[in-house]
């Protein structure tokens, strides 16, 4: 079975990055890439008394989720989500971390319930309504290719278009000295089994041995290696340069993503 | 969805090394909690702790990966001969064909709250010696046991709280229907440590007692640590009628509260409702439901009302937690090994520790383990953020 479904709708958010438009600008070589600390919208979505308890984690995920699945007209409600992230929310682990070290060991019980791994998926089941499946990911460095098989599975075997979350946010320290992820950085992708009339490629995924891309351009492939979710750089490139090719995307020390696309005319 | 071959299977919890130990313990009503002394924690509750996981080594290549929770890893992938059968299986399918999904909530979170503990008095530094990636990262678990067990398919940590590694299932035989490889070893696996412990107490979610599922005093949960695992394939032309298949998956969302689940049991019914249209049964045809069961207030409650709102008030049930504790991101393959167990030996097992059961819970409970027909067995796992999964296994035969 070929591991293959269409892209009908695009979120990205990250350092120099808005949107997916502009994104693609930068990409394709129209705009210059110009670094700048990435800024979380507050999830409007959101009951207020749910936004107040959401760190950067949820902010992201909620912002390309959202940008996503509104460009590719689908019904947030109803689609079924891939949340894929090398980490949890740092700020929180953190705090935990903090509390855990003093004698009293005081954990506030709202950032317990936010320091689960899917933090983001949870949020975005209450913003939405969404009763539908969420399966929430970690692999580490590869977490976005792991995501992005996993979707690519649910919309092949299942036959049932897939919302795709990747995202990652930076450690404070001392954390962040072992783990020295910079700044927040999300992607989302809608998969749909079948063309939509918001498709804008085909896309097609095998595992391969080959060396994995990197950016051309040195900010960007450093981006790309800093942040676990930036991993996707080189698909991306190729989706704004809106031509037909290969890229491969790094995986696992065992093995790499090969990713075919095609334009959809 | 096309069933799946539970080709092997293992686990280890307070209640025992591997699967002899803990199915005499299901057949004795015997609970392996005890009051809480674990590390320097002082919470007045009872914990499932392992023995000897302090003891257990991991191979000199793979020190990096020293924490608690792959020593539980280890420690129990060493039982019941599963290491072998997953050698043989990467033999016989290639190393490249046979992935690995496994579930866990916290990894090894601990080494990171023993390093804030012994940070720089002056810089505010952690210890050098502090390990990120291979320890507390959630997909140190799945790395480690793809480097011990030389696996080379894709890998995955999936955290989802407390349905991690019963999802697990679900994304393996999606990976498996789509040919990307042949066999999977699932499982879950999540040990003790402060983050779990205190912050379970922060919510007011501890019992002080042994946790007593759907009884009409229950006060909370008994937390656990176990690491289970299966190894998938898909079902051969020949088999054993008394092989256990997984013939279902159901997956859902409450769209309700992060840790509080939604008060009807909405998305854990839909999820019980998605494991039978997957396996194409109807309610009558499962045997025993083993249940989420956590016993705290809400969640037997919702579990209860959503259960007897799909298999009506007859289909015995019981929760294991009693005996195990809530074993976290390690229950859903825990409980779908005990749940092959059941299958296996023809065993009810009864909740332990449950002296009332709740005249207000609708769902039959049963406390005495029951030597009946058991072909079909349902078994829950509900999370923080509201997510859901049933899994359904049965005889082959």
């Amino acid at each position: 079975m070929k591991l293959s479904a269409y892209i009908s709708g695009i979120g990205v958010l990250g350092p120099g990055f808005n949107h997916w438009p502009q994104t693609a600008a930068v990409l394709s070589g129209e705009q210059p890439y110009v670094p700048a600390p990435t800024v979380l919208p507050t999830p409007a979505m959101l009951p207020s008394a749910e936004r107040r308890r959401t760190g950067r984690v949820v902010k992201l995920a909620l912002a390309v989720g959202w940008e996503a699945t509104s460009s590719a007209d689908a019904d947030p409600k109803q689609i079924p989500s891939v949340f894929c992230s090398s980490g949890s929310d740092g700020h929180i682990c953190h705090e935990i971390c903090l509390a855990l070290a003093l004698p009293a060991r005081e954990v506030s019980p709202t950032r317990f319930s936010n320091s689960v791994h899917n933090v983001a998926a949870g949020y975005w089941s209450i913003a939405t309504g969404s009763l539908a499946a969420s399966n929430v990911l970690c692999a580490f460095d590869a977490s976005f290719v792991a995501g992005l098989l996993e979707a690519l599975t649910q919309a092949t075997v299942d036959r049932e278009a897939v919302l795709l979350v990747a995202y990652d946010t930076e450690y404070p320290p001392p954390l962040h000295a072992k783990r020295p992820i910079p700044d927040a950085l999300g992607v989302a992708m809608v998969l749909t089994p079948e063309r939509t009339p918001s498709s804008t490629a085909s896309i097609e995924l095998t595992l391969t041995d080959e060396p994995h891309d990197k950016m051309t351009d040195t900010q960007l492939e450093a981006l790309r290696v800093a942040i676990p979710a930036a991993r996707s750089l080189p698909l991306l490139r190729l989706l704004a340069m809106g031509v037909p090719g290969r890229v491969i995307l790094e995986y696992l020390d065992v093995s790499r993503a090969a990713v075919q696309i095609e334009p959809c005319s | 969805m096309k069933p799946l071959l539970l080709a092997e299977y293992t686990a280890t919890s307070c209640i025992g090394r591997g699967v002899a130990p803990t199915l005499a313990a299901l057949v004795e009503q015997r609970s392996g909690l005890t009051r809480c002394e674990f590390e320097t924690v002082r919470i007045d509750t009872h914990i499932g702790e392992v023995p000897g996981v302090d003891a257990q080594r991991l191979p000199t290549a793979l020190q990096i990966f020293d924490c608690r929770n792959n020593r539980l890893a280890e420690l129990a992938v060493q039982q019941d001969g599963f290491f072998d059968a997953v050698q043989a299986a990467a033999a016989r399918w290639g190393r490249r064909r046979v992935g690995v999904f496994i579930g866990t909530s916290t990894a090894g979170i601990m080494q990171t709250e023993l390093a804030y503990r012994a940070r720089d008095a002056v810089t505010g530094a952690l210890p050098a010696s502090f390990e990120y990636g291979t320890t507390h990262n959630s997909f140190s678990v799945a790395d480690y046991l793809r480097q011990r067990c030389r696996l080379e398919g894709p890998a995955v940590v999936i955290s989802s709280a407390c349905a991690s590694s019963a999802k697990v299932f679900g994304s393996a035989r999606r990976m498996i229907e789509a040919g990307l490889i042949d066999a999977a070893l699932v499982g879950g696996t999540d040990s003790l440590c402060l983050t779990t412990l205190y912050g379970f107490h922060s919510l007011q979610l501890t019992s002080p007692a042994p946790c007593r599922p759907f009884d009409s005093a229950r006060d909370g949960i008994s937390i656990g640590e176990a690491a289970a695992f299966a190894l998938l394939e898909r079902v051969p032309e020949s088999l054993d009628g008394n092989s256990v298949l997984l013939y279902g998956v159901g997956e859902s969302s409450d769209a309700h509260h992060m840790s509080a689940p939604h008060p009807e049991g909405l998305g854990a019914k839909r999820a019980m409702q998605a494991a039978l249209d997957a396996a194409s049964m109807q309610p009558g045809d499962i045997d025993y439901i083993n249940l989420h069961g956590t016993a705290t207030p809400s969640n037997d409650r919702s579990e209860s009302q959503a259960v007897t709102s799909i298999f009506g008030p007859t289909v015995a049930c019981s929760s294991t937690k009693g005996a195990t504790g809530h074993t976290l991101g390690a229950a859903g393959a825990l409980e779908a090994v005990i749940s092959a167990l059941a299958i296996r030996n023809q065993l009810m097992p009864g909740g332990v520790h449950t002296m009332r059961v709740d005249p207000t819970l609708t769902a039959h409970y049963i406390r005495e383990n029951r030597r009946a027909t058991v072909h079909r067995v349902l078994s829950n796992s509900f999370g923080f953020g509201g997510t859901n999964c049933s899994l359904i296994l049965g005889r082959a035969g």
